[in-house]
């Protein structure tokens, strides 16, 4: 069947992919605060509950742990629950379920006890909330064996890889940029653009290599923009993937480029970007004409709103690492 | 130390049966019980003790990482297992060995995770297991997969359909200590807001480790459900025959579809913590006296003898106890290490390219150690 281009938001575009899921296997459960007939704080669950019912689309107590908890004990009955965290600095209360039980259940089992459970995390900053409401906390989770960690930064991979991670017998956590949650993009209906955990090339070019993953994605295309009408090729990657990583789409580019910069919201020690470095000076050493150079938050709890937009790197913040980089 | 009368209790302390105004809605369910029954429940209870005694001895000898023993507890454990039916559902906490044994667990599969030559023992999906799921080591993590687990009972309909065969409860196994978790909490929130079909054992064995109950409530543990909205009851946890009645009573009220309830089972541990604990630094040897004298097995034999049960009974459980402890040595001291590779095989259902890369250098590694020598 032919592909229907469709422009989606990516909030109506989850909505969508959750809809799918829900649709196609009555294992699957949504399961978080107001997800039922509010249809969650971002709607991105907007009528699941109204078109599935109170059992497949729960409104659960308020309580992260006990969202958790109860979901790995419905997916050892056989049950596949989507727990929506309904924003990123209010996963704590649920990190032990998620560390010591969801993430270890499969070995401590010796894989009897399989653990499809998904949990989506509206995540990161840009849209001028109080605290507890745009942190980036991917870093925790993808360092625990056991969890899959992943992050869509447009519509149509948040159509497509909600339901790969439905799909998926292992945990995922799926962290959702919420300033990404309205702008539009082109949805194929027909097929997905890579597998859940692919690193996809998003721009060709040939001087510095820039990765990113969910809205810090956009920014990196910006930048690539305002360098491209300085006579500056950057390649842009979207790292898509955040535990696996997929290397090899990013060795490629760099042995090409001879340069990367790796970007992002969250803190920049002992971060995703941290670990994208160290292996590419492992692997690619004799490729690279400078170090691989990081662009993050600052080191500090996130700052009030009003300053947030000085705290985030932004295409400046990019294009100033990309000199440096070819500075070397 | 109050006196464990006002609770359920069916045999005195010296074994006499005297059931209190407590037990006496639970009394129908003794019917039910033939003296074969009654013999299991001293054959279970001695057993466990015996191969705790023995697991003890293994971890003093160095084949044993650890053991948390189940010794004073055997009556609330082996009482409230006999009560379950094959298709419920059992979510234990870590010295649940009575319960184990009761459910079907080869013992040897609980040395394994002890002894450190397996993570979690036992597959709880293999129907010989009887759906005893794995130990928690987290205290009260498990009461919420238990409270998910029961809501998935109920959404695949196996709730108060009258058929006794077919409606599963679950029940979770708990401590003292572990209801000060704020899991524990939450499992009773959820489980009430959806009235699973659910049983919270807690035994109250008086002690976390080294701090005394009171210092994790100032109100008798079985009121605090009551304020979630869940029915409980208080039994004298050494007492086997309330453990049994009281369990039988609301593993079929949730079978049928009355939501949850707890029971608090007080108990005692007459041993340590575990077997890297020393009670003599915090315990007193009068509130050990004090215990000691309630012993459920000692009680019960009483009981039994005064039902009939002679010399020939007894030497005949210790002689089985004996060898099920002489089997579960041997068996012991042959099990062998695994190999490391075997940590890559199921961090993951599905393949992931780190763990793998991982697991290939390690052989690759191990190979040029070998080529070196």
């Amino acid at each position: 069947m032919a592909a229907v281009a469709e422009e989606l938001p990516m909030a109506k575009a989850l909505n969508a992919g959750l809809r799918a899921a829900l649709a196609a296997d009555d294992h699957v459960l949504l399961m978080g605060e107001d997800i039922g007939k509010l249809g969650g704080v971002f709607r991105v669950t907007e009528g699941l509950q109204e078109e599935f019912g109170v059992r497949r689309v729960i409104d659960t107590p308020l309580a992260e742990s006990g969202i958790i908890g109860t979901a790995i004990g419905l997916a050892m009955r056989g049950y596949r629950p989507v727990c929506e965290i309904q924003f990123d600095g209010f996963i704590f209360p649920g990190f032990d379920q998620i560390t010591t039980q969801l993430a270890k259940m499969t070995s401590r089992t010796a894989g009897a006890v399989p653990m499809p459970v998904v949990i989506r995390v509206p995540y990161g900053g840009h849209i001028g909330a109080v605290e507890h409401h745009q942190e980036s906390p991917e870093a925790y989770f993808a360092h625990t064996p056991g969890l899959r960690v992943v992050s869509p930064s447009t519509p149509n991979d948040g159509y497509w890889m909600i339901q790969e991670a439905i799909a998926s017998n292992d945990p995922v956590l799926f962290f959702e940029p919420k300033s990404r949650y309205w702008p539009r993009g082109p949805i194929d209906f027909g097929q997905s653009a890579a597998a859940l955990h692919a690193t996809r090339v998003v721009r060709t070019g040939t001087d510095v290599t820039v990765i990113g993953h969910g809205a810090m994605v956009a920014n990196l295309l910006q930048a690539a923009q305002l360098a491209a009408e300085e006579g500056v090729s950057i390649e842009v990657l979207d790292l898509r993937s955040l535990s696996p990583v997929d290397y090899a789409p990013i060795l490629t580019s760099v042995e090409k480029t001879g340069r990367l910069v790796v970007c992002q919201e969250a803190p920049g020690f002992a971060s995703i970007g941290s670990e994208i470095a160290a292996t590419i000076a492992e692997r690619a050493f004799f490729s690279l004409e400078s170090p691989v150079l990081r662009v993050s938050g600052f080191d500090t709890p996130y700052p009030p709103s009003k300053i947030e937009s000085f705290y985030l790197p932004d295409a400046d913040r990019v294009l100033e690492a990309v000199d440096r980089a070819l500075a070397y | 130390m109050a006196d464990v009368s006002p609770a359920v209790q069916f045999l005195s302390i010296d074994g006499t049966f005297a059931p209190n105004e407590a037990a006496e809605e639970y009394l129908p369910y003794l019917n039910e019980l033939s003296e074969a029954d009654h013999r299991q429940f001293y054959r279970d209870m001695a057993i466990t003790r015996r191969l705790d005694e023995e697991c003890t001895n293994l971890q003093r000898q160095g084949q044993m990482g650890l053991w948390p023993p189940s010794h004073g507890q055997e009556a609330a454990q082996v009482g409230s297992a006999r009560a379950s039916r094959p298709q419920d559902v059992i979510f234990p906490s870590y010295r649940e060995h009575g319960v184990a044994l009761v459910r079907g667990i080869d013992i040897v599969d609980v040395v394994k995770v002890m002894r450190g030559v397996s993570m979690g023992g036992w597959d709880p999906t293999d129907p010989k297991n009887g759906n005893f799921r794995n130990y928690c080591l987290v205290i009260g993590s498990h009461t919420l997969h238990a409270t998910g687990y029961a809501m998935g009972v109920q959404f695949d309909g196996l709730v108060g359909t009258g058929d006794s065969s077919k409606d599963i409860a679950v029940m979770a196994y708990f401590g003292d200590g572990a209801s000060s978790q704020g899991d524990v909490s939450e499992a009773f929130v959820f489980s009430a807001s959806n009235q699973t079909p659910q049983v919270f054992f807690l035994q109250n064995n008086h002690w976390a480790i080294s701090v005394p109950v009171t210092t994790q409530s100032r109100t008798p543990l079985y009121l605090r459900p009551r304020g979630f909205g869940i029915p409980s009851v208080q039994i004298d946890g050494n007492d086997v025959l309330a453990s049994y009645a009281a369990t039988r009573k609301h593993l079929d009220d949730a079978r049928a579809g009355s939501g949850p309830s707890l029971i608090e089972a007080l108990t005692y541990r007459i041993g340590a913590h575990t077997t890297s604990d020393d009670p003599t630094r915090y315990q007193t040897p009068e509130q050990l006296a004090f215990w000691v004298a309630r012993d459920p097995i000692i009680r019960f034999a009483a009981y039994l003898r005064s039902r009939g049960a002679d010399d020939t009974f007894f030497a005949e459980v210790k002689t089985e106890a004996d060898d099920f402890s002489s089997d579960l040595r041997r068996r012991t001291l042959e099990l062998e290490s695994p190999d490391l590779a075997v940590i890559f095989d199921s961090v993951y259902s599905e393949t992931h390219p780190l763990v793998d890369e991982q697991k290939a250098w390690l052989d690759e590694y191990e190979q040029s150690m070998k080529a070196g020598l």
